[in-house]
């Protein structure tokens, strides 16, 4: 669709900073989140998980948990309908990533092979989830224990333990017949890479690995699962994408779309995890066994060991440059480990690995390639972390070498309208300058930096962001309040930024917004909340669905009035004639009138948006190295981001903030701890270290507005570009502290003590 | 099977009786038994703080203490922090501060920054970080947390 | 998690009888934060128990008691609040103080005793290291009497102690300390705050005229037990206080580690860090003995 740009303005409601309307609930423990969901007669589900990460099931006995006492249902993988061999094309869309429906089935419960640990066997119903619990152990698997393979590198050798048998590697678009854990080979190139590091003075090639890691959102996944007795399958759960589950969740059971309602509580983080099925179909099967609504919470070791989290990598990254600065060739090498089953972001990556710089002769070349761990899931920016990582400290030792500031040389081959990605698409408008511009100009670039094995670091990160499909309605209600109703779940204050955009337009307070994230019976098909869409999409919905009702408010003052709606305006919440003075009346007194004048007026907005532009974000960080520890601390940070338009600063701030943040802990010290035997090692939050308080100073943040021509009020979208930054920043910073080049992550004292060994 | 355990307590000021099994924890006897789910479960094993309670004056996480435990005890709950009168001051200066994105760890952050701002009024932003090292933020990378308990505590110091 | 029974006996003779009937099913419970962890996680490694004692009302476990010649005595339940918020203990053992801090969060340090983590006998035990290099005494009652059981002598491998069925640890001693004295815990961790030690290491020194007259180190999470290094104290006795000296324990103390390759740490990066750390906590306690009474 063309959207046509607001004339630059001063906003009444956008650019303030109001009270969330779910600030209240959620402040006082009374919102409730999908564990807090009861209702009579629920019982409660536990899974049966695999302890290896790569065996063969010979057979499943479940005779003794179904004698448990209280016990109510058992199922195993042969309760759910059987693959067909047709099935295995049918990709079904989840979050950012996709795989498709055969592979969907057999990670939410295997029925004859498992490729990680943790991965559902069989589960049971009970009265208690102590009693569920106790009655999974009874159930007795017997496995024939294959050797797994956890590392991408070593999954890709011949000599690998196959995962799958059919897996067909995909090399450059064709399919080779040659069966291995490499899913797809694919390729991107512009000019000539062999050329362009012929012209050039300085050449910088390095090989980074990067560990897997997990969104951490606080909430574990849950869901309870009512199949009716009318055949209706009701879903109540915690997720960002309503529609995307309650499709997959359909056609995992076979049942038609409709059969299925999913009704979204509130949802305790995602940060793209929260786009798949897991208990879903398992609680639904275990309800029309047992009659009643099961509820299933997955513990914290499960969301470890059996969601989906972000990929390890093994990165090769070559740059060239002349003396000048000018980047003139990059080459890339991205092998990512999609986890059980096909489908990791490298696709994501090999778009975003370079993108923040116009070079002319580039080459990408990306492995999507299977290993015994969860299938991968979204997180925030998917697959750009790990490759701008390596991009963005190759580009920092060139700046050193050729002797130019950091900043410097990323300004001059910088990105901007008409630059091509590796992939070939052309930017449209965007920010890269502009933030590059800011975090030079900013006092923290220049800041005294005193003491000891201190540094500086810089770095800058691109992601493309989404658009997508979204619906809003709106209802007048008689007191001059306007009902907002959505679907898309609100994790971090979108009623409110949503809400503000149809404030906007029709000129009232944001708080006279009654806002209300609905079932999928009760709005249009809305794509998850993710891919930084929302507040673009869904906020271009509600703007639409406001003109929708100015439009009618200006014609039913017209008929009020017996006038041509063509001279009267709407402005700043009043509906007034062009010519007549006399005819004015507020939002308010309308709305009070609407009932006896022809009755009640709703508005109408659905879009499915493209053109959002791609988003630019970067970092200068100040680190502390302790060189006898390997420890680093961080001492100073500033984002500066490009948001096209802040609806609502602080809610665009704390994304910023919270991204910076899970940037750190990627760098720092989260990973997957993988034992031999293909177990996570560290799957607790003790062990599986997230940023506390303590580790962190203030996030300073520099909005940058450079309105996206894409949408009404310029909005670009802003929840994930900020994440990327960070490892590249903090690595850069760690080499002025310290002298050391890190080129693993994360960045923990024993990897940093390790460096210091070696290149100190 | 043995029986349930009578357990007779305060909860939030008032007293409240219930029956639970030895195992279950006082987390989810406040949240399956009495009803009362602001306590959120996290980790399950005092990691994360979302269930952070105060249990005769002191913040435990309430999936370390077992519902057995509690009997005789004083336990204040988030549903406890806000009055008649509206909103507590640190309710207020979350929502003020935009110190929320998702919402499940607030409650246990605002029960332990009370628990705090009751025993030392004007903590140092450290001393603020210190406290709250055992409450997990996924979403807001802490900064407008720590700016809102600073807040509170002006807040608490203007209201007293 | 499993059902399990529990009691809340008022006497320590009551403590004793229910955890000597229970024939090896029982197991005490105070604050519970390593305890209900393991009976959800992995029940059999503290027992499988189908009984858990809570001792907490127990008054010998919950009292804290100093004397000049008595030295100090600590109730086995008695959480780590109160120990680091106690001005006595502050000034007299500050590198007991500092492994209480440590512990945990300040919700765990609400519940989670020195006693618990001294029974729990995990090698990262950040309470154990500082306890050894004090000289504390466990004090154990049992339906045979009561014992006590130097601490470096009270962990028997990780997650195991001395303790026999139906014994109980009642309490800690820790001898008062002498004038010229100081003591200190430091323990590396990753984070800043709720994190396992990848190694610790728990010193006191004794000071006259610029001289060690005695010293003891202990090391955590670099041996299958909290680990007391001899050695390392002795190598101070008689030698002037300066830095070779305290390089020289540092060094002596890093030989003794001989720590596992784990997710926390390579088995090489732990040595390391035992010197490391033992020289810091050298330091530090030498400071608080010239600072200090």
């Amino acid at each position: 669709m063309t959207t046509t740009q607001e004339a630059p303005k001063q906003y009444k409601v956008i650019g303030t900073r109001p009270i969330r309307h779910d600030g209240a609930d959620k402040v006082t423990g009374r919102a409730k989140y999908g564990a807090d969901y009861q209702t009579a007669g629920l019982l409660y589900g536990k899974i049966l998980r695999t302890p290896h990460a790569h065996a063969n099931i010979r057979s499943i006995d479940t005779s003794k948990a179904a004698a448990y006492p209280g016990v109510r249902a058992v199922m195993t993988g042969a309760d759910l309908p059987e693959t067909k061999n047709e099935d295995g094309d049918r990709k079904i869309t989840l979050g950012e990533l996709g795989t498709d429906l055969k592979y969907l089935r057999e990670g939410i419960m295997a029925r004859s092979k498992v490729v990680f640990k943790g991965q559902p066997v069989a589960a049971v119903a009970a009265v208690n989830q102590h009693v569920a619990e106790e009655a999974t152990k009874l159930i007795e698997v017997d496995y024939e224990v294959l050797p797994p393979v956890t590392d991408v590198r070593e999954a890709m050798k011949e000599a690998a333990p196959l995962l799958h048998d059919d897996i067909e590697t995909v090399e450059l678009n064709e399919k080779t017949g040659r069966i291995s854990n490499i899913a797809e080979h694919f390729q991107h190139r512009q000019g000539d890479p062999d050329k362009g590091f012929a012209e050039a003075d300085v050449i910088v090639e390095r090989e980074f690995d990067t560990a897997t890691v997990h969104q951490g959102y606080l909430e574990p996944h849950n869901c309870t699962v009512h199949w009716n007795d009318d055949g209706r399958v009701l879903i109540w759960n915690s997720t960002q994408g309503p529609f995307n589950i309650r499709d997959a969740t359909a056609q995992v059971l076979e049942l038609p779309l409709s059969q299925v309602k999913l009704t979204p509580m509130e949802i305790g983080g995602g940060f793209g995890g929260k786009f798949e099925p897991y208990g879903e179909p398992i609680a639904a099967v275990l309800s029309k066994m047992s009659h009643a609504p099961v509820k299933i919470v997955m513990t914290r070791t499960e969301e470890f060991e059996s969601t989906g989290p972000t990929p390890g990598s093994y990165i090769k990254v070559k740059m060239g440059a002349k003396n000048d600065g000018t980047l003139v060739a990059a080459t890339a090498h991205l092998a990512y480990e999609a986890g059980g089953f096909p489908g990791s972001p490298v696709g994501a990556a090999a778009e975003c690995v370079f993108a923040p710089y116009n070079i002319a002769n580039v080459q990408v070349d990306g492995y999507d390639v299977v290993v015994n761990k969860p299938k991968t899931a979204a997180y925030r920016a998917p697959g750009a972390t790990n490759a701008e990582f390596a991009s963005e400290t190759v580009v920092d030792e060139i700046a050193e070498k050729l002797g130019m500031d950091p900043i410097e040389i990323r300004l001059k081959n910088a990105s901007a309208e008409g630059t091509r990605r590796a992939d070939g698409t052309a930017f449209g408008n965007i920010g890269c300058v502009e933030v590059l511009e800011a975090l030079r100009d900013h006092p923290h670039y220049t800041a005294p930096l005193e003491g000891e094995n201190r540094g500086r670091g810089v770095a800058i990160g691109y992601w493309m962001n989404a658009g997508l499909q979204s619906a809003v309605n709106l209802a007048v209600n008689n007191d001059g309040t306007v009902a907002l109703t959505e679907g898309s779940p609100d994790i971090g204050g979108t009623r409110t930024s949503i809400s503000m955009q149809a404030a906007e337009v029709l000129g009232i307070p944001a708080e006279d917004f009654i806002p209300s994230v609905v079932d999928t019976d009760s709005i249009g098909w809305t794509f998850g909340t993710g891919g930084s869409r929302t507040t673009f999409a869904t906020g271009m919905a509600a703007y639409k669905a406001a003109q929708d009702v100015k439009a009618q408010m200006i014609e039913r003052a017209a008929l009020i009035w017996d006038v041509d709606a063509d001279s009267l305006e709407m402005e700043d919440g009043v509906i007034r004639s062009k010519t007549d003075s006399e005819l004015k009346m507020t939002f308010k007194e309308l709305a009070g009138e609407l009932n006896s004048t022809g009755g009640p007026i709703a508005g109408r907005g659905v879009v499915n948006p493209t053109g959002q532009g791609g988003a630019f974000a970067g970092l200068i960080v100040d680190v502390e190295v302790d060189k006898e520890t390997g420890k680093i601390d961080v001492l100073r940070a500033t984002i500066a981001q490009d948001v096209g338009k802040a609806i609502h600063p602080s809610y665009v701030e704390g994304q910023m903030q919270g991204g910076t943040v899970q940037g750190i802990g990627w760098a720092l010290n989260e990973e997957y701890y993988m034992e031999d035997d293909g177990r996570m090692a560290n799957s607790t939050f003790l062990d599986y270290r997230v940023p506390l308080a303590l580790d962190l100073p203030m996030i300073d943040t520099v909005i940058v507005e450079k309105p996206s021509p894409a949408h009404p009020f310029g909005v670009r979208g802003v929840g994930e570009v900020n994440i990327v930054p960070p490892p590249a920043a903090l690595a850069n910073a760690a080499y002025r502290a310290a002298g050391i080049r890190m080129n693993v992550l994360p960045m923990s004292p024993p990897n940093v003590m390790k460096t210091l060994w070696e290149q100190g | 099977m043995p029986g349930k355990t009578h357990v007779q307590t305060k909860i939030n000021g008032e007293d409240v009786e219930f029956l639970c099994e030895p195992r279950q924890s006082l987390l989810e006897c406040l949240r399956d038994i009495v009803g009362l789910t602001g306590s959120k479960e996290g980790c399950n094993d005092g990691n994360c703080g979302a269930c952070t309670v105060s249990l005769d004056g002191r913040i435990v996480t309430s999936c370390l203490v077992l519902g057995v435990e509690a009997d005789g005890a004083e336990v204040n709950t988030i549903e406890g922090v806000a009055s008649p009168d509206g909103l507590h001051p640190i309710q207020e200066a979350f929502l003020e501060n935009a110190a929320l994105q998702c919402g499940i760890c607030t409650p246990g952050f605002i029960v332990a920054t009370k628990a705090l701002l009751e025993q030392e009024p004007t903590p140092s932003e450290h001393r603020i970080r210190f406290w709250l090292a055992g409450n997990l933020c996924r979403c807001t990378g802490y900064d407008k947390i720590v700016r809102a308990v600073m807040d509170a505590s002006e807040r608490m110091a203007a209201a007293s | 998690m499993k059902w399990i029974d529990y009691a809340r006996p008022g006497s320590l003779d009551e403590a004793v009888k229910l955890l000597a009937d229970g024939g090896g099913k029982a197991r005490p419970l105070a604050g519970g934060t390593d305890l209900l962890v393991m009976l959800r996680a992995a029940a059999e490694r503290v027992g499988s128990p189908d009984l858990v004692v809570d001792v907490k009302c127990v008054p010998e476990l919950n009292q804290i008691c100093y004397d000049d010649s008595e030295g100090l005595t600590i109730g086995a339940a008695v959480e780590c609040y109160r120990i680091y918020a106690d001005e006595t203990i502050a000034c007299k053992y500050p590198g007991l103080t500092d492994a209480a801090t440590l512990i945990g969060g300040i919700q765990i340090q609400g519940r989670a005793s020195v006693g618990g983590n001294l029974c729990n006998a995990a090698p990262s035990g950040d309470s154990i290291p500082a306890l050894i290099a004090l000289g504390a005494t466990a004090n154990v009652t049992g339906p045979n009497g009561s014992r006590q059981v130097a601490v470096e002598d009270f962990c028997t491998g990780p997650g195991r102690n001395v303790l026999g069925a139906g014994e109980l640890l009642v309490s800690i001693s820790i001898p008062a300390p002498k004038a010229g004295s100081g003591a200190r815990y430091i323990r590396f961790i990753p984070r800043n705050e709720m994190d396992i030690a990848v190694a610790g290491s728990g010193v006191s020194v004794e000071i006259e005229d610029g001289t060690f007259t005695s010293a003891r180190v202990a090391l955590a999470s670099v041996a299958p037990t909290p680990l007391f290094v001899q050695e390392a104290g002795d190598s101070l006795e008689g030698k002037p206080v300066n830095d070779e000296s305290i390089a020289e324990a540092a060094s002596i103390a890093s030989a003794a580690a001989s720590p596992i390759t784990d997710m926390r740490g390579t088995a090489e990066y732990r040595t390391h860090l035992c010197e490391v750390l033992t020289r810091r906590a050298l330091n530090t306690a030498v400071e608080r003995a010239k600072g200090g009474e």
